[in-house]
């Protein structure tokens, strides 16, 4: 163990042994859990004398964040020993974390395991949160603790499917498919002219760093209130990158393929479609994905310059001003959840299709 | 760069061409109820033209509408008065600034603490790099209100600073990413041959961080800076959304929508457009000095 996690151990076992006295001397049998906890991680302090695997951090970690977890909705918990648990488990966790991190570095586990850090890390920030906001009672409108936010995705489904229907599946994929269909045919177009590449290119560029969001009022005064305006924003927004990055994909297959397909006398289509297309599906791709989450933000901000009675930024915003945040908070958790998994899906199509490109093989 | 400026110019050229030619049939309709209620008939085209590139509010004004809005808001008027788009993009810019600058300095924290502590890295990354694919933005309206009621209303702090500051976070949230992102590619960037350089050289962690890791980052930070930028300005004006904000862009943009102003939209539109090219030129100067003081050549 390194000098850091010696100090860890010791400082997460003495904190532990804190807990145990301030137990003891309280009434030590209301929280079965955290005294089970407290003992527990006292004991640990035997790694002194005996080395104590890795694991059995991880399982100490997660036994204190589940006794801090367990002893939260009795009301009469004494602060201290709590408070010091959850100090005690989060210690217990980083020791863990740094450990196994250790171990993988110098390839003890397979490296599979690495996947255990993230989640411990989310677990804990989420069981922190939750001790917290519930713990030293933060008021609900500042910050709602985890659990009242996924009471409240569970009691509203209906109300946030309506929401994700009108912004995702109307908005968001239509005004994705179109601009970035519109992006890819006039790249296609421009790419025959260097003229015009030479103009647009710079302009496209200078685009991606406008607050195009901007032209969301705009959009609303001409397509109305439902969501065609939002889609015509995130056709805007999707629109340049596609551009640029098709353009920059169209340049990237090598002279030498070029000249092949001319000695093959390929005509200008079939060089398209077999060389220069599938040399640029990585750039292709990488417009996808970016433009993945320009269009959520782009149909979400639109909405908060006026919609109809549904859709995820109109219920984000007047769930704000009628202070419901777990309302929003469950929003934005579906917000989330869309945007990651419509990401995903492009990265799944992408290995599907572009499993030969180097760039794709190596990842 | 000469090489494309003409292109670029005959690109921009046809733009407004195409945008003066929509203009007629879009603002059409609106201009013949006119005449009809005025009970005009036989409008010579050219009048018609004119009249239609020319109305109080129209659905897509002309250019030389947006233009001279934006010269009477800003050079006519004295900035200090809430006509004016300077006083506007000042409240703006002012937020983004700071936030920027919070972002940023988080940004480059967390990177140095992820390059160095093997933990962190497994524990942070895949949630910065998942967090790349979550609409932030949605979360601007919250940090707002939220920041701002807790300002005023637990710390006591009075409507103006609270405001700024609850701008200047979600501003300073949105720029940290890239900035973060990006300092973690350049502070991996010097290669394992450089490394063992200075390893035989016995340097400690501190000066290979500044002699190698950190000059080595630089482009990286330039480059995710420039990003930053752009972002923290979005959320700065995005943060003007909720708040009932009377100041800033994003405020204009929400007042010109609710009136049906759109002269005033598209002004605002291209205030915060010019402010995002200067704030970008800006980042782009710093890089240029910094370069030229680390005798760098231009990449």
């Amino acid at each position: 163990m390194s000098q850091l996690q010696h100090y860890l151990a010791l400082v997460a076992a003495g904190t532990g042994l804190f807990g145990l006295v301030a137990l003891l001397a309280g009434a030590p049998f209301e929280n079965p859990a955290l005294l089970l906890f407290c003992a527990l991680s006292t004991l640990s302090l035997l790694r002194l004398a005996v080395p104590v695997s890795l694991w059995l951090d991880g399982v100490l970690a997660a036994l204190g964040l589940a006794a801090v977890l367990a002893a939260l909705p009795t009301p009469a918990v004494t602060i201290s020993p709590f408070w010091l648990t959850l100090i005690a488990a989060w210690l217990f966790a980083w020791l863990f974390v740094d450990r196994l991190s250790a171990a993988l570095a110098a390839r003890r586990y397979e490296p599979r395991l690495g996947v255990l850090i993230p989640l411990l890390f989310g677990i804990s920030v989420l069981v922190i949160w939750e001790a917290v906001t519930r713990g030293t009672n933060v008021p609900e409108v500042i910050l709602p603790p985890p659990s009242a936010i996924w009471a409240r995705i569970v009691t509203s489904t209906a109300t946030l499917w309506a929401d994700f229907q009108q912004t995702f599946l109307k908005s968001v994929l239509i005004g994705y498919a179109l601009g970035c269909g519109a992006g890819f045919v006039v790249a296609i177009l421009i790419d025959r002219s260097n003229f015009l590449k030479r103009g647009l290119l710079p302009l496209g560029n200078f685009v991606s760093a406008l607050p195009i969001i901007g032209v969301a009022p705009i959009m609303v005064m001409w397509f109305g209130f439902d969501w065609p305006s939002k889609a015509a924003v995130v056709v805007i927004m999707t629109f340049f990158p596609m551009l640029v990055n098709t353009i920059a994909g169209l340049g990237a297959a090598g002279s030498m393929d070029r000249d092949l397909m001319r000695t093959y006398a390929a005509s200008y289509w079939q060089t398209l479609t077999k060389l220069r297309l599938p040399a640029a599906a990585p750039f292709i791709f990488n417009a996808l994905k970016i433009n993945s989450t320009l269009a959520l933000i782009g149909a979400i901000v639109a909405e908060f310059f006026g919609t109809p009675v549904v859709g995820m930024g109109f219920r984000i915003s007047t769930e704000v001003g009628r202070m419901n945040v777990d309302m929003v908070w469950a929003e934005i958790a579906v917000a989330a959840l869309a945007g990651s998994a419509f990401y995903g899906v492009v990265v799944l199509i992408e290995r599907a299709t572009t499993y030969w490109h180097p760039s794709v093989r190596g990842a | 760069m000469s090489r494309s400026l003409l292109p670029v110019l005959v690109v921009l050229a046809a733009i407004v061409a195409i945008w003066y030619a929509a203009a007629i049939p879009v603002n059409a309709p609106w201009q013949e109820s006119i005449y009809q209620r005025a009970d005009e008939t036989d409008v010579p085209f050219s009048r018609f033209v004119l009249d239609t590139w020319n109305q109080d509010r129209p659905v897509l004004p002309t250019a030389h509408q947006v233009f001279r809005e934006l010269y009477n808001t800003t050079i006519a008027v004295s900035p200090t008065v809430p006509r004016s788009l300077v006083f506007h993009a000042w409240v703006t810019l002012s937020a983004t600034m700071a936030g920027f600058g919070m972002g940023t300095v988080l940004g480059i924290g967390l990177a140095v603490l992820i390059v160095h502590n093997h933990a962190m890295n497994r524990s942070l990354m895949p949630w910065i790099v998942a967090s790349q694919t979550i609409p932030i933005l949605a979360l601007a309206p919250l940090i707002v209100v939220i920041g701002f009621n807790l300002f005023t209303g637990q710390l006591g702090m009075p409507t103006e600073p609270a405001r700024f500051l609850s701008k200047a976070l979600i501003s300073a949230y949105l720029s940290f990413f890239p900035v973060t992102v990006g300092m973690v590619k350049g502070l991996r960037a010097p290669e394992r041959i450089q490394l063992d350089l200075m390893h035989t050289y016995h340097a400690s962690a501190t000066q290979t961080f500044f002699k190698l890791r950190w000059p080595s980052a630089l482009p990286y930070l330039f480059t995710s800076m420039k990003v930053g930028v752009a972002a923290s300005l979005v959320g700065t004006i995005v943060g003007e959304l909720p708040t009932g904000a009377v100041a800033g862009l994003g405020a204009r943009l929400l007042a010109g929508s609710y009136y049906g102003q759109t002269v005033q939209i598209w002004s605002a539109l291209f205030a915060a457009s010019i402010l995002a090219a200067l704030l970008v030129i800006a980042v782009g100067l710093v890089e240029r000095l910094v370069n030229k003081r680390l005798g760098a050549r231009a990449a």
